[in-house]
């Protein structure tokens, strides 16, 4: 989702005889749910796997502040300009503590922001979609955040300490980005135009199924899966993911009076879940390729970000450096 | 980050609490760790004091004292409220 298709460098799982004492007490300690805290001994693979994924969710928090960041100024007022501020103000917070937690794992920033803009690391497929219409910001707090908050809730319990604790801390702030974005699709619904309404469900159209996609290739199509599962640093399947946010999401779509651009998605009585259509997943893996419609638009606007913020950070450097010299003198 | 010391943050909620770690943040200086922290732990009345300290200031045990260091205090239930036994008629105490 956030990190989709995270490669544990596992070909199948090692059972408990085949490990050493070491990898054995780990796992032991991962099957009690105790917590894996930095300082403790961890296989290499747990390391790797978790830098990858923890690295890819933080780059996810940081560009996903783009396509919101689009309609900064034109939010159609003062209030809705003050929430959409705070809540990409939220989203760079998200990163930073999942930074953090990176880098108890030995990682370091600014290697890891090199490798995405060098296009040698991912964040989640969603951001490379464009924002046309100021629905879009009320569809991306409903559906994306939404999203995030079905694939976060759970990682609260991951086995890496740190890791669970940035997530117990982002859990808390999603639900108002939720909010604040099918209020704002509400307020289009009911007190909107024709045309208003149209937007509305021109927007859902265009991100029901690349938010379908943020969960991940079907369960057939994860092999990482069950050493991710084995470690608890992933608690249930992409399609398990998958089905409980349909589940949750087609209610309060039906109370915005929209629909999904699926004509399979109806209610299975004998399952208790909700039936829906096949997944484009040549689209999926082409966005992750790089060939979504902003992928090259995103990784330079990070790049810009960063470049021209260097006279800023060189100067905190030297000003830092002189109050040092200061006080020693 | 090399550039830019870590700091480990404290936060003491209003609540007259005691500083809670809660997590770490990258600066060029102690007042910047300072605003920094203040930027990310708190903007939500999380707070009324920060703390940030240099995270390489810090002493920590290690995983493998956990014995020598908490285990002795594993077998002094003495230590405990709950291990005098007292009459019902002398009440709450
Ligand atoms: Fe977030
Ligand atoms: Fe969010």
């Amino acid at each position: 989702m956030y990190a989709q298709l995270v490669d544990t460098g596992a070909k199948r799982l090692k059972d408990l005889e085949e490990m050493s004492a070491e990898e054995r007490a780990f796992q032991e300690r991962i099957d009690a749910e105790i917590k894996i805290e930095p300082k403790n001994w961890m296989p290499d693979g747990y390391r790797k796997t978790l830098i990858r994924q923890i690295s890819q969710h933080a780059h996810s928090e940081v560009v996903g502040m783009l396509p919101e960041g689009n309609w900064l100024t034109r939010a159609p007022t003062l209030k809705r300009k003050l929430q959409l501020m705070a809540k990409i103000q939220d989203e760079a917070g998200h990163g930073l503590y999942l930074y953090s937690a990176m880098e108890t794992l030995g990682a370091d920033r600014d290697e890891e922001i090199d490798k995405l803009h060098d296009g040698k690391v991912k964040y989640s497929s969603i951001f490379n979609y464009p924002t046309l219409s100021w629905a879009d910001i009320g569809t991306i707090g409903w559906l994306v955040d939404g999203a995030a908050i079905v694939n976060q809730v759970p990682l609260q319990r991951t086995s890496y300490g740190p890791y669970s604790r940035a997530m117990i801390r982002v859990c808390k702030e999603e639900s108002f980005h939720q909010r604040q974005g099918y209020q704002i699709l509400l307020d289009l619904m009911q007190g909107g135009t024709d045309e208003q309404k149209a937007m509305v469900q021109d927007s859902i159209n265009r991100f029901w199924w690349p938010v379908l996609m943020m969960f991940g290739p079907s369960d057939a199509d994860s092999p990482n899966s069950a050493q991710s599962m084995a470690w608890k640093i992933k608690r249930h399947s992409n399609d398990e993911l998958r089905q409980r946010f349909i589940d949750q999401t087609v209610p309060q779509l039906e109370f915005l009076g929209c629909t999904a651009p699926d004509p399979d998605l109806k209610w299975n009585e004998a399952r208790g879940h909700y039936d829906f259509g096949e997944i484009d997943w040549s689209e999926f893996f082409d966005v992750l390729k790089g060939n979504g419609p902003c992928n090259r638009e995103r990784i330079e606007t990070r790049k810009q970000a960063i470049d021209d913020g260097a006279w800023v950070r060189e100067a905190a450097k030297a000003y830092a450096a002189k109050q040092r010299a200061r006080q020693a003198a | 980050m090399a550039d830019w010391p870590l700091y480990e943050v404290f936060v003491r909620s209003k609540h007259g609490l005691s500083h809670k770690h809660v997590g770490s943040v990258h600066a060029a200086d102690r007042r910047m760790a300072l605003e920094n922290a203040r930027e990310l732990y708190t903007r939500r009345n999380e707070g009324v004091s920060i703390w940030v300290v240099p995270a390489k200031e810090i002493t920590a045990s290690a995983p493998d004292e956990k014995e020598p260091l908490f285990d002795p205090s594993q077998d002094k239930v003495y230590r405990h409220a709950s291990f005098y036994e007292l009459p019902d008629e002398v009440g709450h105490m």
